[in-house]
């Protein structure tokens, strides 16, 4: 299993500080991803996970401090170069309201590719595999209103997943999801990610889905409080 | 009788039908996939003392070809006592007597770090949760696997969540450790 330490890291932050109006979201945070790890960053409200994913996937620039992703300045990266750079490396997925709710399960996971130039028929071929892993193929026409939060999420995971990105970041993932549908998304996510070798930086509160991580990295008032021993 | 106790299991296993000590052992580690394997020498004192109390009684003895075996099978007081056992309420965990409590009030106490101890105990705390996950999520693992793990993480869940808190009242609690 490869950790943050061994080589160098596919994704790193070193001394991130980022402000929000008056609040020091970020206060000196350091983090390091390793190519196909699964990274829990962990904190109460307001420790600044959040923003640290939204630094680290490349939503918003740090006020200072350097994220480096495959070698190359993520924070100094031209807006158009990073939106592409986003588009076919990272996959994102958030607590709510990623699915475009007009659109099929099917279909909302075939978008990504189609954007990225693939026919509608291809696209959703590859759409029906990526369901079936996360076990939802019987829900594939079905709109997002119409399937249960559990569904949903693992739906997002496969759109997050269907472009082979090498890292997905997870903001609370399961944070609406009752402990049932959170085994089942933390466990298809996991197994997925380790399956393709992705990487993946899962924001939590929740320490049972943190521990389907390798590692753990926990925040406190912008910075990093305790660095979790690589399993 | 309250709690957790190896006789209730054993005649449980018993209602079933008649059983030996081998095979009781055996089904109890697979059917408890968690919890500490029966050594042999308890299950036949166990067993002892069940014919002894009238709960269960000896049905026959038989080598069927290997070692010489003694069955026994549960008796009505035995389906009785176990009925009772089993609709018995758990006494709810009892509150404030758990170590890691102790040890961070010995610690504000004995001017040590409690911060330091309570982010040490959080990393082991979730070094378990992560080996509970993997054995619970592992290929072809069985139900009874799954919910004796689902069971100690929620424990080990409810402690960090208790952790995280005390670590956020540290300092109050200081003063108050200090001022009694």
């Amino acid at each position: 299993m490869s950790n943050g330490d061994s080589a160098v890291p596919l994704l790193a932050a070193r001394d991130l500080t980022k402000t929000h109006g008056m609040t020091r979201a970020l206060r000196g945070a350091s983090v390091e991803l390793g190519a196909g790890e699964i990274l829990a960053v962990t904190g109460t409200s307001g420790s600044g996970k959040s923003t640290l994913l939204h630094c680290l996937a490349g939503i918003v620039r740090p006020d200072a401090g350097v994220v480096t992703y495959a070698g190359q300045r993520l924070d100094q990266l031209p807006e158009k170069r990073l939106s592409e750079l986003r588009r076919s490396d990272f996959g994102v997925v958030f607590q709510f309201g990623q699915l475009i709710p007009e659109l099929t399960a099917l279909d909302n996971v075939a978008l990504p590719l189609m954007l990225a130039g693939t026919p509608r028929g291809d696209a959703r071929a590859r759409a029906g595999a990526w369901l079936e892993r996360f076990g939802v193929r019987g829900q594939g026409e079905l709109r997002p209103g119409e399937m249960s939060g559990g569904q949903a999420q693992r739906t997002a995971l496969a759109r997050a997943l269907v472009t082979g990105p090498r890292v997905v970041f997870a903001d609370e993932p399961t944070g609406a999801l009752d402990s049932l549908a959170t085994e089942q998304v933390m466990t298809a996510l996991a197994h997925t990610a380790r399956e393709a070798g992705t990487a993946v930086l899962l924001v939590t509160h929740d320490d049972q889905v943190a521990a389907y991580a390798d590692r753990e990295v926990r925040l406190a008032d912008g910075a990093v409080a305790v660095a979790g021993v690589t399993a | 009788m309250i709690g957790m106790s190896t006789r209730h299991i054993l005649l449980g296993l018993l209602a079933s039908g008649p059983s030996h000590g081998y095979d009781l052992k055996r089904r109890h580690d697979e059917r408890f996939p968690q919890a500490r394997p029966l050594a042999y020498g308890q299950v036949y004192t166990t067993l002892q003392r069940l014919v002894r109390d009238g709960l269960a009684e000896v049905e026959g003895t038989g080598a069927d070809g290997g070692p010489e075996r003694t069955t026994y099978r549960s008796t009505e007081d035995g389906a009785r006592e176990l009925a009772h056992w089993a609709g018995e309420i758990a006494p709810p965990a009892p509150f404030v007597t758990n170590e890691i409590f102790a040890k961070v009030v010995v610690s504000i106490l004995s001017g040590g770090d409690a911060e330091a101890y309570l982010r040490a105990q959080r990393a082991a705390h979730m070094e378990r949760m992560r080996e509970l996950t993997a054995v619970k999520t592992a290929k072809g693992a069985d139900l009874a696997t799954v919910l004796s793990a689902d069971y100690a993480l929620n424990h080990l869940d409810a402690d960090l969540r208790w952790m995280t808190t005390t670590a956020a009242r540290l300092t109050t609690l200081t003063a108050e450790v200090d001022a009694a």
